[in-house]
Protein backbone atom coordinates (compact mmCIF):
# COMPACT_ATOMS: atom_id res chain seq x y z
CA UNK A 1 0.00 0.00 0.00
CA UNK A 2 2.77 2.31 1.04
CA UNK A 3 4.08 2.58 -2.59
CA UNK A 4 1.14 2.68 -4.46
CA UNK A 5 -0.64 5.36 -2.18
CA UNK A 6 1.40 8.65 -3.99
CA UNK A 7 -0.41 7.50 -7.11
CA UNK A 8 -3.51 5.50 -7.05
CA UNK A 9 -6.44 6.64 -9.46
CA UNK A 10 -8.87 7.79 -6.46
CA UNK A 11 -7.59 9.73 -3.23
CA UNK A 12 -9.57 8.55 -0.64
CA UNK A 13 -11.71 11.40 0.92
CA UNK A 14 -12.86 12.51 4.61
CA UNK A 15 -16.71 11.17 3.53
CA UNK A 16 -15.46 8.11 2.35
CA UNK A 17 -14.28 7.33 6.32
CA UNK A 18 -17.37 8.93 7.74
CA UNK A 19 -19.44 6.78 5.29
CA UNK A 20 -17.94 3.94 7.00
CA UNK A 21 -19.26 4.36 10.44
CA UNK A 22 -22.91 4.56 9.18
CA UNK A 23 -24.35 7.73 9.53
CA UNK A 24 -27.70 6.90 9.14
CA UNK A 25 -27.64 3.80 12.11
CA UNK A 26 -26.15 6.72 14.29
CA UNK A 27 -28.34 9.32 13.76
CA UNK A 28 -30.99 6.13 15.18
CA UNK A 29 -28.18 5.61 17.84
CA UNK A 30 -27.59 9.17 18.88
CA UNK A 31 -31.97 10.11 19.39
CA UNK A 32 -32.27 6.69 20.94
CA UNK A 33 -29.98 7.37 23.66
CA UNK A 34 -30.11 10.77 24.23
CA UNK A 35 -34.20 9.74 25.36
CA UNK A 36 -32.77 6.90 27.32
CA UNK A 37 -30.66 9.66 28.83
CA UNK A 38 -33.59 12.20 29.61
CA UNK A 39 -36.08 10.09 30.66
CA UNK A 40 -33.84 9.24 33.57
CA UNK A 41 -34.88 10.35 36.81
CA UNK A 42 -30.78 11.74 37.28
CA UNK A 43 -30.54 14.71 34.89
CA UNK A 44 -27.00 14.87 33.20
CA UNK A 45 -25.24 17.94 32.65
CA UNK A 46 -25.69 19.11 29.15
CA UNK A 47 -21.33 19.34 28.51
CA UNK A 48 -21.69 15.58 30.14
CA UNK A 49 -24.79 14.57 27.88
CA UNK A 50 -23.02 16.03 24.67
CA UNK A 51 -19.91 14.38 24.94
CA UNK A 52 -21.44 10.58 26.11
CA UNK A 53 -23.89 11.20 23.37
CA UNK A 54 -21.10 11.17 20.78
CA UNK A 55 -18.91 8.53 22.44
CA UNK A 56 -22.11 5.92 22.32
CA UNK A 57 -22.77 7.45 18.48
CA UNK A 58 -18.64 7.07 17.86
CA UNK A 59 -18.77 3.44 19.27
CA UNK A 60 -22.20 2.44 17.43
CA UNK A 61 -20.08 3.97 14.32
CA UNK A 62 -16.93 1.94 14.99
CA UNK A 63 -18.84 -1.43 15.25
CA UNK A 64 -20.58 -0.17 12.02
CA UNK A 65 -16.91 -0.10 10.20
CA UNK A 66 -16.03 -3.83 11.57
CA UNK A 67 -19.01 -4.83 9.98
CA UNK A 68 -18.53 -3.32 6.92
CA UNK A 69 -14.56 -4.77 7.17
CA UNK A 70 -16.07 -8.24 8.10
CA UNK A 71 -19.10 -8.33 5.30
CA UNK A 72 -17.02 -6.70 2.59
CA UNK A 73 -17.28 -9.99 0.26
CA UNK A 74 -21.22 -10.28 1.41
CA UNK A 75 -21.64 -6.64 0.71
CA UNK A 76 -20.17 -6.48 -3.26
CA UNK A 77 -23.08 -9.04 -4.31
CA UNK A 78 -25.95 -7.48 -2.74
CA UNK A 79 -27.34 -4.83 -4.62
CA UNK A 80 -27.97 -2.71 -1.23
CA UNK A 81 -24.90 -2.78 0.00
CA UNK A 82 -22.55 -2.71 -3.36
CA UNK A 83 -22.12 1.13 -2.97
CA UNK A 84 -20.61 0.89 0.44
CA UNK A 85 -17.00 2.31 0.58
CA UNK A 86 -15.00 -0.61 0.86
CA UNK A 87 -17.01 -3.26 -1.78
CA UNK A 88 -17.00 0.20 -4.40
CA UNK A 89 -13.19 0.31 -4.02
CA UNK A 90 -12.93 3.21 -1.98
CA UNK A 91 -11.67 2.40 1.63
CA UNK A 92 -9.37 -0.01 1.94
CA UNK A 93 -10.27 -3.50 4.16
CA UNK A 94 -7.63 -2.42 6.52
CA UNK A 95 -8.23 1.09 7.13
CA UNK A 96 -11.64 0.00 7.60
CA UNK A 97 -10.67 -2.19 10.40
CA UNK A 98 -8.22 0.18 11.93
CA UNK A 99 -10.56 2.80 12.39
CA UNK A 100 -13.22 0.55 13.72
CA UNK A 101 -10.62 -1.10 16.46
CA UNK A 102 -9.35 2.34 17.18
CA UNK A 103 -12.83 4.21 17.57
CA UNK A 104 -14.16 1.20 19.32
CA UNK A 105 -11.11 1.44 21.96
CA UNK A 106 -11.33 5.41 21.99
CA UNK A 107 -15.19 5.55 22.40
CA UNK A 108 -14.79 2.95 25.31
CA UNK A 109 -12.36 4.44 27.34
CA UNK A 110 -13.33 8.59 26.57
CA UNK A 111 -17.06 7.26 27.99
CA UNK A 112 -15.66 5.64 31.21
CA UNK A 113 -13.94 9.34 31.84
CA UNK A 114 -16.74 11.23 30.44
CA UNK A 115 -20.02 9.34 32.45
CA UNK A 116 -19.14 6.22 34.33
CA UNK A 117 -17.80 3.00 34.22
CA UNK A 118 -20.58 0.87 33.82
CA UNK A 119 -21.58 2.86 31.07
CA UNK A 120 -18.23 1.63 28.98
CA UNK A 121 -18.37 -1.82 29.96
CA UNK A 122 -21.83 -1.63 28.26
CA UNK A 123 -20.78 -0.04 25.26
CA UNK A 124 -17.63 -2.19 25.37
CA UNK A 125 -20.09 -5.20 25.18
CA UNK A 126 -22.53 -3.34 22.65
CA UNK A 127 -19.80 -3.23 20.42
CA UNK A 128 -18.29 -6.71 20.87
CA UNK A 129 -21.69 -8.06 20.44
CA UNK A 130 -22.96 -6.10 17.33
CA UNK A 131 -19.18 -6.39 15.36
CA UNK A 132 -18.42 -10.13 16.53
CA UNK A 133 -21.46 -11.99 18.20
CA UNK A 134 -24.26 -10.51 15.57
CA UNK A 135 -21.66 -9.82 11.77
CA UNK A 136 -18.61 -12.81 12.77
CA UNK A 137 -20.66 -15.52 14.11
CA UNK A 138 -24.57 -15.26 13.89
CA UNK A 139 -25.16 -13.25 10.42
CA UNK A 140 -24.30 -16.06 8.16
CA UNK A 141 -25.07 -18.99 10.70
CA UNK A 142 -28.91 -19.03 11.80
CA UNK A 143 -32.14 -17.38 10.32
CA UNK A 144 -32.94 -15.75 13.67
CA UNK A 145 -30.01 -13.63 12.66
CA UNK A 146 -31.87 -10.64 12.73
CA UNK A 147 -33.34 -11.35 16.35
CA UNK A 148 -29.68 -11.09 17.58
CA UNK A 149 -28.93 -8.29 15.58
CA UNK A 150 -31.56 -6.45 17.04
CA UNK A 151 -30.70 -6.86 20.54
CA UNK A 152 -27.13 -5.11 19.16
CA UNK A 153 -29.59 -1.73 18.08
CA UNK A 154 -31.56 -1.87 21.36
CA UNK A 155 -28.53 -0.98 23.14
CA UNK A 156 -28.79 2.66 23.23
CA UNK A 157 -31.45 3.78 25.03
CA UNK A 158 -30.03 1.59 27.78
CA UNK A 159 -26.86 3.26 27.16
CA UNK A 160 -27.87 6.72 27.94
CA UNK A 161 -30.38 5.59 31.03
CA UNK A 162 -26.65 4.09 32.49
CA UNK A 163 -24.79 7.02 31.43
CA UNK A 164 -27.42 9.30 33.64
CA UNK A 165 -28.12 7.05 36.32
CA UNK A 166 -24.74 4.47 36.65
CA UNK A 167 -27.44 1.42 37.07
CA UNK A 168 -30.58 -0.54 35.30
CA UNK A 169 -33.93 -0.65 36.25
CA UNK A 170 -37.11 -2.11 34.42
CA UNK A 171 -37.71 1.33 32.05
CA UNK A 172 -34.22 0.52 29.83
CA UNK A 173 -35.08 -2.69 29.99
CA UNK A 174 -38.53 -2.35 28.76
CA UNK A 175 -37.24 0.36 26.37
CA UNK A 176 -34.31 -2.36 25.12
CA UNK A 177 -37.18 -5.09 24.74
CA UNK A 178 -39.15 -3.04 22.30
CA UNK A 179 -36.21 -1.99 19.94
CA UNK A 180 -35.13 -6.06 20.22
CA UNK A 181 -38.82 -7.40 19.43
CA UNK A 182 -39.43 -4.56 16.87
CA UNK A 183 -36.74 -4.91 14.50
CA UNK A 184 -37.23 -8.45 13.08
CA UNK A 185 -41.21 -7.76 12.21
CA UNK A 186 -39.21 -4.46 10.79
CA UNK A 187 -36.37 -6.03 8.90
CA UNK A 188 -38.57 -9.22 7.77
CA UNK A 189 -40.86 -7.30 5.82
CA UNK A 190 -37.80 -5.56 3.95
CA UNK A 191 -36.40 -9.07 3.41
CA UNK A 192 -39.40 -10.10 1.68
CA UNK A 193 -38.81 -7.88 -1.25
CA UNK A 194 -35.22 -8.19 -1.05
CA UNK A 195 -35.10 -11.69 -1.16
CA UNK A 196 -32.90 -12.20 -3.95
CA UNK A 197 -30.58 -9.94 -2.81
CA UNK A 198 -29.96 -12.17 0.36
CA UNK A 199 -30.33 -15.41 -1.68
CA UNK A 200 -27.32 -14.52 -3.79
CA UNK A 201 -25.28 -13.33 -0.94
CA UNK A 202 -26.35 -17.02 0.70
CA UNK A 203 -27.00 -14.95 4.13
CA UNK A 204 -29.59 -17.06 5.70
CA UNK A 205 -32.04 -14.94 6.47
CA UNK A 206 -35.81 -16.16 7.25
CA UNK A 207 -37.57 -15.74 3.51
CA UNK A 208 -34.17 -17.76 2.14
CA UNK A 209 -34.33 -20.39 4.59
CA UNK A 210 -38.22 -21.22 5.35
CA UNK A 211 -40.18 -19.13 3.07
CA UNK A 212 -42.10 -16.52 2.35
CA UNK A 213 -45.47 -18.00 4.26
CA UNK A 214 -43.04 -18.92 7.93
CA UNK A 215 -41.51 -15.10 7.79
CA UNK A 216 -44.91 -13.97 7.67
CA UNK A 217 -46.26 -15.88 10.53
CA UNK A 218 -43.28 -14.76 12.20
CA UNK A 219 -43.86 -11.11 11.34
CA UNK A 220 -47.10 -11.52 13.13
CA UNK A 221 -45.93 -13.50 16.04
CA UNK A 222 -43.28 -10.68 17.04
CA UNK A 223 -45.89 -7.96 16.27
CA UNK A 224 -48.21 -9.64 19.09
CA UNK A 225 -45.48 -9.82 21.05
CA UNK A 226 -44.51 -5.96 20.65
CA UNK A 227 -47.83 -4.88 22.16
CA UNK A 228 -47.14 -5.92 25.89
CA UNK A 229 -43.35 -4.34 25.65
CA UNK A 230 -44.84 -0.90 24.21
CA UNK A 231 -47.73 -0.39 26.67
CA UNK A 232 -45.66 -1.68 30.00
CA UNK A 233 -43.92 1.67 29.31
CA UNK A 234 -47.31 3.30 29.66
CA UNK A 235 -47.30 1.78 33.16
CA UNK A 236 -43.61 2.51 34.00
CA UNK A 237 -42.35 6.22 35.84
CA UNK A 238 -41.38 7.33 32.11
CA UNK A 239 -44.65 6.47 30.67
CA UNK A 240 -47.98 8.26 31.73
CA UNK A 241 -51.16 9.01 29.94
CA UNK A 242 -50.28 10.66 26.63
CA UNK A 243 -47.45 7.46 25.58
CA UNK A 244 -50.35 5.51 26.33
CA UNK A 245 -53.00 7.29 24.23
CA UNK A 246 -50.96 7.22 21.33
CA UNK A 247 -49.42 3.87 21.49
CA UNK A 248 -52.76 2.07 21.48
CA UNK A 249 -53.09 3.14 18.45
CA UNK A 250 -49.99 3.08 17.07
CA UNK A 251 -49.99 -0.57 18.09
CA UNK A 252 -53.65 -1.41 16.60
CA UNK A 253 -52.19 -0.11 13.34
CA UNK A 254 -48.71 -1.89 13.40
CA UNK A 255 -51.17 -5.16 13.72
CA UNK A 256 -53.48 -4.60 11.16
CA UNK A 257 -50.42 -4.09 8.92
CA UNK A 258 -48.87 -7.67 10.10
CA UNK A 259 -52.30 -8.65 9.81
CA UNK A 260 -52.52 -7.80 6.32
CA UNK A 261 -49.12 -8.98 5.20
CA UNK A 262 -49.79 -12.34 6.97
CA UNK A 263 -52.69 -12.81 4.83
CA UNK A 264 -50.70 -12.13 1.45
CA UNK A 265 -49.50 -14.54 -1.26
CA UNK A 266 -46.69 -14.58 -2.92
CA UNK A 267 -48.49 -14.04 -6.30
CA UNK A 268 -50.13 -10.99 -3.96
CA UNK A 269 -46.35 -9.38 -4.07
CA UNK A 270 -46.00 -10.42 -7.43
CA UNK A 271 -49.09 -8.07 -8.53
CA UNK A 272 -48.49 -4.93 -6.57
CA UNK A 273 -44.67 -5.37 -6.23
CA UNK A 274 -44.65 -6.21 -2.53
CA UNK A 275 -46.92 -2.57 -1.26
CA UNK A 276 -48.27 -3.99 1.95
CA UNK A 277 -44.63 -5.61 2.97
CA UNK A 278 -43.33 -1.86 2.07
CA UNK A 279 -46.14 0.24 3.90
CA UNK A 280 -45.49 -2.10 6.71
CA UNK A 281 -41.87 -1.46 6.57
CA UNK A 282 -42.41 2.50 5.98
CA UNK A 283 -44.87 2.32 9.07
CA UNK A 284 -42.60 0.10 11.64
CA UNK A 285 -39.69 3.39 11.23
CA UNK A 286 -42.49 5.48 12.52
CA UNK A 287 -44.22 3.41 15.05
CA UNK A 288 -40.33 3.45 16.90
CA UNK A 289 -39.62 6.91 16.14
CA UNK A 290 -43.11 7.96 18.02
CA UNK A 291 -42.92 5.56 21.18
CA UNK A 292 -39.13 7.64 21.64
CA UNK A 293 -40.73 10.82 20.95
CA UNK A 294 -43.31 10.25 23.73
CA UNK A 295 -41.33 8.85 25.88
CA UNK A 296 -39.43 12.42 25.55
CA UNK A 297 -42.71 14.06 25.81
CA UNK A 298 -43.91 12.63 28.94
CA UNK A 299 -40.21 14.04 30.67
CA UNK A 300 -41.25 17.05 29.23
CA UNK A 301 -44.30 17.04 31.03
CA UNK A 302 -43.12 15.72 33.98
CA UNK A 303 -40.70 18.55 33.88
CA UNK A 304 -43.10 21.28 33.47
CA UNK A 305 -45.56 19.81 36.40
CA UNK A 306 -48.21 19.09 33.26
CA UNK A 307 -47.91 15.27 33.08
CA UNK A 308 -51.78 14.48 34.13
CA UNK A 309 -51.57 11.41 36.96
CA UNK A 310 -51.35 7.92 35.22
CA UNK A 311 -50.63 4.67 37.02
CA UNK A 312 -47.77 3.94 37.84
CA UNK A 313 -47.50 -0.71 38.30
CA UNK A 314 -44.57 -0.92 37.17
CA UNK B 1 14.85 29.93 0.41
CA UNK B 2 13.54 27.85 -1.98
CA UNK B 3 11.42 24.89 -0.68
CA UNK B 4 10.50 21.64 -3.32
CA UNK B 5 7.39 21.96 -5.15
CA UNK B 6 3.99 20.69 -3.48
CA UNK B 7 3.55 16.84 -4.48
CA UNK B 8 0.33 16.35 -5.69
CA UNK B 9 -0.71 14.20 -3.39
CA UNK B 10 -0.47 17.26 -0.69
CA UNK B 11 -3.16 18.55 -3.17
CA UNK B 12 -5.38 15.83 -3.21
CA UNK B 13 -5.27 14.96 0.49
CA UNK B 14 -5.93 18.61 1.32
CA UNK B 15 -9.73 18.40 2.24
CA UNK B 16 -9.37 15.28 4.39
CA UNK B 17 -6.28 16.48 6.04
CA UNK B 18 -8.08 19.95 7.43
CA UNK B 19 -11.02 17.92 8.15
CA UNK B 20 -8.57 15.46 10.58
CA UNK B 21 -7.40 18.44 11.85
CA UNK B 22 -10.78 20.03 12.95
CA UNK B 23 -11.78 16.71 14.31
CA UNK B 24 -8.62 16.78 16.79
CA UNK B 25 -9.67 20.35 17.77
CA UNK B 26 -13.04 19.50 18.36
CA UNK B 27 -11.70 16.41 20.70
CA UNK B 28 -9.42 18.58 22.53
CA UNK B 29 -12.12 20.93 23.29
CA UNK B 30 -14.72 18.22 24.33
CA UNK B 31 -12.24 16.97 26.85
CA UNK B 32 -11.82 20.44 27.89
CA UNK B 33 -14.84 21.43 28.44
CA UNK B 34 -15.65 17.97 30.45
CA UNK B 35 -12.66 18.37 32.63
CA UNK B 36 -13.67 22.36 33.51
CA UNK B 37 -17.54 21.05 34.17
CA UNK B 38 -16.35 17.92 36.55
CA UNK B 39 -14.11 19.59 38.24
CA UNK B 40 -16.39 22.93 38.82
CA UNK B 41 -18.98 20.30 40.23
CA UNK B 42 -19.23 19.47 44.23
CA UNK B 43 -16.99 17.24 45.60
CA UNK B 44 -18.58 14.01 46.20
CA UNK B 45 -19.96 12.47 49.23
CA UNK B 46 -19.65 9.10 48.02
CA UNK B 47 -16.50 7.55 50.03
CA UNK B 48 -15.80 5.51 46.91
CA UNK B 49 -16.07 8.48 44.05
CA UNK B 50 -12.62 9.69 42.79
CA UNK B 51 -13.67 13.13 43.91
CA UNK B 52 -14.41 12.44 47.35
CA UNK B 53 -13.73 14.82 49.68
CA UNK B 54 -14.00 13.94 53.50
CA UNK B 55 -14.32 17.36 54.69
CA UNK B 56 -17.22 17.95 52.56
CA UNK B 57 -18.66 14.59 53.64
CA UNK B 58 -18.50 15.71 57.88
CA UNK B 59 -20.93 18.90 56.83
Amino acid sequence: MAETSWDKAYETQFGDYVELLKPRVMRLVIFTAAVGMFVAPIAVHPVIAFASILCIAVGAGASGALNMWWDRDIDAIMKRTAGRPIPSGRVEPGEALAIGVTLSVMSVVMLGLFANIAAAALLGFTIFFYAVVYSMWLKRATPHNIVIGGAAGAFPPMLGWVVATGGIGIEPVLMFALILIWTPPHFWALALWRNDDYKAAKIPMLPVTHGTKTTRNNILGYSVLLIPISLALAFTQIGGLVYFSVAVVLNILFLLGAIRVFWRSDADNLADNFRAEKQLFAFSILYLFLHFVLLLAEAALRGLDLAPTFLVLL
Amino acid sequence: MSFHPQHDLHKRRKGRNMAVGLLLGAFVVIVFAVSIVKLSQPQNIDRNAPNYRATVADQ
